[in-house]
Order: C-alpha cells, then sequence, then structure tokens
C-alpha cells in the first residue's frame, strides 16, 4: 500500500492530529485578534471554529472523529470553570462591596435574557420545541441543555445556540457598552458574563482582570438563577 | 503546575459526587467553583495556583472552539429556523448586555457604591 495513504489512516483515526489541529487553529486566531488589537469582530472562538471547519470539510472527517481529539480540550472547560474561584477570591472586597447592584443586574439580565429569547421566537413563530431550545441560551451549555431537556427541546440544538449566544455576545459588549457610555470593568464584565456565559467571560478576560472576574461570576450566578427560574416560569406560562 | 492542576480537579470531582448525590440542577464545576472560593477564603490562595489558574482563563477562548466545531451538526435545524433564531439571539443578548449593565450601574448610584464610581 502507499506509505502516504498509511500515514494519513494512522494519522486520521488517532486523537493526536485533532488535538494538534484545534491548538493550531487556536494559535493562528489568537494571533490574528491580537494583530487586530483585539477588535470585537476578530473573536478568537469565531476565527479558530471556521478553520477547523475548513479542514474538517476538506479532509472529509466527520464531526466524531475530530471530537476524538478535541475531547481533551473540551474537558478542560471543568477546571477552568473552578478556575474562576481564583479571581473571585482576590476580588473579594470588590465583589462584596458590590453585592446589591450584582444581585439587582443578576435578577434584571437574567429575566430579560429567557423572556426576550423566547417572546421573539413566539412572536416569529417557533415551534414550542425550538422556543425550550432557546429559553437557556445565554447560560453555560451543561445547564442549558438540562432546561432544554426538562421542557421538550433540542439539547444539541440548544448547545449550538448556546455557541452563537456567546460569540455575538462577546462581539457586541464592546460596542454596546460604549455606546451607553458604560466604563466600569465591573459592570461591563458583569454584563458580558450573564448575556454570553464562558465565550463572553473570555473576552473579558482578554480585555481587562476585573472584567473578566465579574463575568465570571456573572456566568455562575446566572447560570443557578436561570435553572431555577426557567421551569418556573415554564409552568405558569403552560398553566 | 500539576499541583495546582490537581487543586482544579479535585474541586470539581467534589462538585459532580455533591451534584449527583442530592440531584441539584447544576454543573458539577459551578458546585466546585464555590467550594474552591470557600476554601481559598479558609486557606488563602497558593501562588502557584494563580498562575495556573489565570493562565487558563487568559486562553478560555480555546475550550469553546471544539465545542463550536459542533455546529456543523446542527446545520439542517439551523436553515430552517434561521430567521427566528437569529433575530431572537441578536435582540435578546443586545437587549440582556444593556439591562444588565444598566441595572448595575443604577444600583450602584442608588445604593452608593464610592468604588464604582471611582472606578468610572
Amino acid at each position: 500500500m502507499n506509505p502516504a495513504i498509511d500515514l494519513w489512516v494512522y494519522l486520521s483515526t488517532s486523537p493526536l492530529a485533532w488535538l494538534a489541529l484545534t491548538l493550531a487553529a487556536y494559535v493562528v486566531a489568537d494571533r490574528i485578534a491580537r494583530r487586530l488589537n483585539r477588535h470585537p469582530l476578530a473573536n478568537p472562538v469565531v476565527i479558530a471554529v471556521v478553520l477547523v471547519i475548513i479542514a474538517l470539510q476538506v479532509s472529509e472527517t466527520p464531526f466524531e472523529t475530530y471530537f476524538e481529539g478535541a475531547q481533551f480540550v473540551h474537558f478542560l472547560l471543568g477546571p477552568a470553570t473552578v478556575a474562576l474561584a481564583i479571581p473571585l477570591v482576590e476580588n473579594w472586597r470588590r465583589v462584596k462591596r458590590s453585592a446589591l447592584p450584582i444581585l439587582i443586574a443578576l435578577v434584571a439580565g437574567s429575566v430579560t435574557a429567557v423572556g426576550s429569547a423566547v417572546g421573539i421566537g413566539a412572536l416569529l413563530g417557533a415551534s414550542p420545541p425550538i422556543l425550550a431550545s432557546l429559553a437557556g441560551k445565554s447560560v453555560t451549555t451543561p445547564i442549558a441543555m438540562g432546561i432544554a431537556e426538562q421542557l421538550g427541546g433540542i439539547p444539541t440544538l440548544t448547545a449550538v445556540l448556546v455557541i452563537f449566544t456567546g460569540v455575538l455576545g462577546a462581539v457586541m459588549v464592546t460596542p454596546v457598552m460604549n455606546v451607553l457610555r458604560i466604563r466600569d470593568y465591573a459592570a461591563r464584565g458583569f454584563a458580558a458574563g450573564v448575556a454570553a456565559h464562558g465565550i463572553g467571560t473570555a473576552r473579558a478576560f482578554q480585555v481587562n482582570e476585573l472584567a473578566g472576574t465579574f463575568a465570571g461570576l456573572a456566568m455562575g450566578l446566572n447560570g443557578i438563577l436561570t435553572a431555577l427560574l426557567v421551569p418556573i416560569l415554564a409552568h405558569f406560562l403552560a398553566g | 503546575m500539576i499541583e495546582s492542576l490537581t487543586f482544579l480537579l479535585l474541586a470539581q470531582l467534589a462538585g459532580e459526587v455533591i451534584v449527583r448525590a442530592l440531584g441539584l440542577p447544576v454543573p458539577g464545576p459551578v458546585i466546585g467553583l464555590i467550594l474552591m472560593a470557600l476554601f481559598m477564603a479558609w486557606r488563602g490562595i497558593p501562588p502557584a495556583l494563580h498562575e495556573t489558574a489565570l493562565g487558563l482563563l487568559r486562553n478560555l477562548s480555546l475550550l469553546f472552539v471544539p465545542a463550536g466545531v459542533g455546529v456543523i451538526r446542527q446545520a439542517e435545524v439551523l436553515a430552517e429556523n434561521w430567521l427566528a433564531l437569529a433575530l431572537a439571539l441578536v435582540v435578546s443578548t443586545v437587549s440582556t448586555l444593556a439591562v444588565t449593565a444598566l441595572a448595575f450601574r443604577w444600583a450602584q448610584k442608588r445604593f452608593g457604591d464610592p468604588e464604582g464610581e471611582a472606578s468610572e
């Protein structure tokens, strides 16, 4: 057999190639984003995802094969979530002083996120399973998928909507805050975390550590609140 | 670094155990975050952990790439509902960002937070 084909068969079925592809795509994406001075539109997640999808299409690789390698990166989302505790404790005095703004902004943002997404979807004639899949789009994937499942939505669709929302939030947080003339990094970061979970938090950490701290806090709190709030809202709407 | 990673994994593991034992509707890592914060409020932050944690968080974007690539599996449902989904996501995300930040600033002014005012 042709040794080049042998080599490709080995590489394409081992996790190594897909893990390397994921990291390489991210390194390139991050360089592009930095070269463009972290312009909101040059989102590293989007650039890296597009590069990987092109590579998978060209090599005719199914997603499942790709994920065998990429799962090692995906796995680190858990420890990274735990790691949010470190900036939180380091900035605890500042967080404690903002306890009331945090609670008020959390409830206002959480209700807006769920209500506006489901409301607009319903107005435009989306079916109930699609609406159920939309409900948790602003919170971290495992919670959002859990909510979709509980309400009769499509959890895999939710996973995608969560990613889209994260990217939209990361791209739009800077221009929206500038238009509203909100310069406080605590408020900016908190909004990014409520609206756009981990991807918004990733953006916030790239801009400013205090913004990242508040974003991480917002992500955790909004995940918990949405998990409790949506089933109650759904119960009242259905009844 | 290995020590820090062990800390993070143990906190996550404890979180997963608690979530499953109590049937909580929250992911294990979120409970792990709370446990980790409580532990460090009690014993302080090990310097090595600070480095590892911030290194991980500065590259948080990387960790969303595999899930992002999963978009290709949902191409059909997305194509069928693209208008409703696109409008719902864009309008909802912009209004959530605006409402959250405005509520935050309003509460800061209303209930007095000199630090917040100063950092503006």
